[in-house]
């Protein structure tokens, strides 16, 4: 599983207070432990109550890759904030993301190929959220349409179906774990598949077991990416388990210490 | 010629190098030192990534003379084996071996039992009669290998040598030595996987980096298990290039002790004539153990037969060729 770290986010209120102190050390800190507990990129967001998301983004940018040399998943709405992200990003970047809705897909396909980066896309559009699976698969071939038309690799491609929250829109997430395996079937090689996990558990009570019980359902569905929190210990522990049920990894007594310390290469 | 191939994968991690042997500028005495490992695809296949060494072939010699010898051998190492010094040099200058395995079955208690002062000695001796790097094995018994290795291996600080073996249940008194004098070391694991990735652990936590691991899976000859030691080491060098760095260390596989052990190896031909002559059978028996284990992935081979030795080595350099056509 690709693992993009979620905490250095505006919503947070130490990432919101090192925004406006521009203390640089806060966020090495939270970029440095999310890769030393397994994080193979880094969300970056400023959050929505930044006043100059354009700047924050570029400050951001530059205060994680002086501390680490991951990928990072730029995060935002806006378009302005995920341009500046690209220019400062000196190593590979995702762009997290875009709907379906065609100006914004081929604007943001664009971008992708320009600073040669991985594009998470959405599959929701101007009508909102689907409803069922066949609406997120319609809406999944859309997108792939456009990227094959525009010259984009599969491999460069992530297919977020949205996670709701579990105590929003139950009867959705059977559909949105069958929805991660028929993905796969649109394309070959296969698509990938990320969502962000901590939607999942919105408002709810027990969030981490929530969490990662959905992880795991959705490892064993074929997802390849998720957007979590790698600090929380017991859900990176679920999912080195799940890769290894899954036979993606081979066992030993002390495979989840074997997992880290092949993720943390010298 | 076989069939190009077809299908490119690109793997997402090479095996590590492993350096053996040290030269005077290093703090060492050898003129010549060696290189394995480094793999970017699976054995031979070229096209698909750089496979940067050429596996090694190592002559197994002991320091006592071994009541169980096969004939064939015996007869064909006639006024070398004697004495251990002249063995290995005779092999490295006559035969070709790439370097020397010393094993030390003397120093088992209930053996010939000699001293480890001997087997300082010996070891020593061999260092100055040959140019390249060695691999020291104790007796296997662990009480006994605890005592002797680590002195062997103080008295070749910082020659960069390779000892051996490490197992799960004894491995810390061998690693604490290899570390301090700057050694590289075997981990042993019995035709096992799991092991072989656990053993790496335990050895890596205390302290050795991993490009001084090199793995024995442990093989059985042609006949007797090869097969099944051809898939572990397949899976775990799919494992190693897919990223796991517990599983990625080069191999090293004991042919000769393995093919000797044979019955189809060692019976007389006139026990079993249908089989025709031992010696040839039994060079042959070693020869097939070896390059199986050259496709699986093998980095060292240690041997015994010097016609064995010849025809594999010389089977390594045809095979190497393709990296530069």
């Amino acid at each position: 599983m690709y693992i993009i770290g979620e905490l250095i986010n505006g919503m947070y209120r130490n990432v919101r207070e090192a925004l406006a102190e521009r203390d640089a050390s806060a966020i090495k800190t939270l970029a440095r432990r999310q890769v030393e507990a397994g994080a193979d990129a880094l969300d970056v967001n400023c959050g929505p109550l930044s006043k100059d998301p354009v700047q924050d983004m570029r400050w951001l940018v530059e205060a994680i890759q002086s501390e680490v040399a991951v990928p990072l998943c730029l995060d935002s709405t806006k378009q302005a904030v995920i341009e500046e992200g690209l220019k400062a990003c000196r190593g590979k970047a995702i762009i997290n993301s875009t709907t379906a809705d065609t100006d914004k897909l081929d604007a943001y396909l664009a971008l992708a190929l320009k600073h040669r980066a991985s594009l998470i896309a959405l599959t929701v559009d101007k009508k909102g959220v689907p409803q069922d699976k066949e609406r997120r698969l319609e809406l999944a071939a859309f997108i792939l349409e456009r990227a094959a038309g525009a010259g984009l690799d599969a491999a460069e491609l992530y297919l977020d179906p949205v996670l709701l929250p579990v105590n929003v829109a139950q009867n959705q997430l059977e559909d949105i774990l069958r929805v991660i395996g028929d993905f796969k079937l649109l394309t070959t090689p296969a698509v990938k598949s990320v969502v962000g996990l901590s939607n999942i558990s919105q408002g709810s009570k027990n969030r981490s077991i929530i969490n990662r019980t959905f992880l795991v359902m959705a490892q064993a569905a074929g997802l390849e990416a998720a957007i979590l929190d790698p600090l929380d210990q017991e859900l990176m522990r679920s999912l080195i388990t799940g890769a290894l049920i899954l036979n993606k990894a081979i066992y030993c007594d002390s495979y989840i210490e074997a997992y880290l310390k092949s993720k943390l290469k010298s | 010629m076989a069939e190009e191939l077809k299908m490119i994968t690109t793997w997402s991690q090479a095996v590590c190098e492993m350096r053996l042997g040290a030269g005077r500028q290093e703090g060492g005495s050898r003129k010549v030192t060696l290189t394995v490992g480094g793999e970017e695809t699976l054995p031979f296949l070229f096209k698909e990534g750089a496979l940067p060494h050429t596996p090694l072939i190592a002559v197994e010699i002991f320091d006592v003379p071994q009541d169980d010898e096969p004939e064939a051998l015996r007869r064909d190492l006639r006024g070398i084996s004697k004495d251990p010094v002249t063995w290995a040099k005779a092999m490295v200058e006559d035969i070709g071996a790439d370097l020397v395995c010393v094993k030390l079955a003397g120093i088992h208690p209930d053996g010939a039992n000699t001293s480890a002062g001997q087997a300082v000695n010996l070891v020593t001796k061999i260092l100055g009669a040959v140019d390249r790097p060695l691999i020291v094995l104790g007796c296997g018994e662990a009480g006994r290998d605890n005592e002797v290795l680590p002195l062997v291996s103080e008295a070749t600080k910082g020659e960069r040598l390779l000892f051996g073996d490490a197992v799960q249940e004894n491995y810390k008194t061998l690693t604490a030595a290899c570390i301090a004098d700057g050694h590289n070391i075997i981990a042993e694991s019995p035709i096992d996987v799991n092991i072989a990735k656990q053993l790496n652990i335990l050895i890596s936590d205390l302290g050795m980096p991993l490009d001084r691991i090199i793995i024995n899976p442990t093989i059985g000859a042609l006949g007797y298990g090869l097969e099944y030691a051809y898939s572990i080491m397949e899976r775990a060098r799919n494992a190693a290039l897919s990223g796991d760095r517990m599983l990625a260390m080069p191999f090293i596989c004991f042919v000769g002790q393995e093919s000797w052990r044979a019955k189809e190896a060692k019976v007389p031909a006139s026990e079993s004539p249908a089989w025709g002559d031992q010696r040839e059978r039994g060079i042959m028996w070693e020869v097939v153990t070896a390059m199986s284990c050259l496709q699986a992935g093998a980095d060292i081979l240690t041997m015994r037969h010097p016609q064995a030795i010849k025809i594999v080595k010389s089977e390594i350099q045809e095979l190497m060729k393709k990296a530069q056509s």
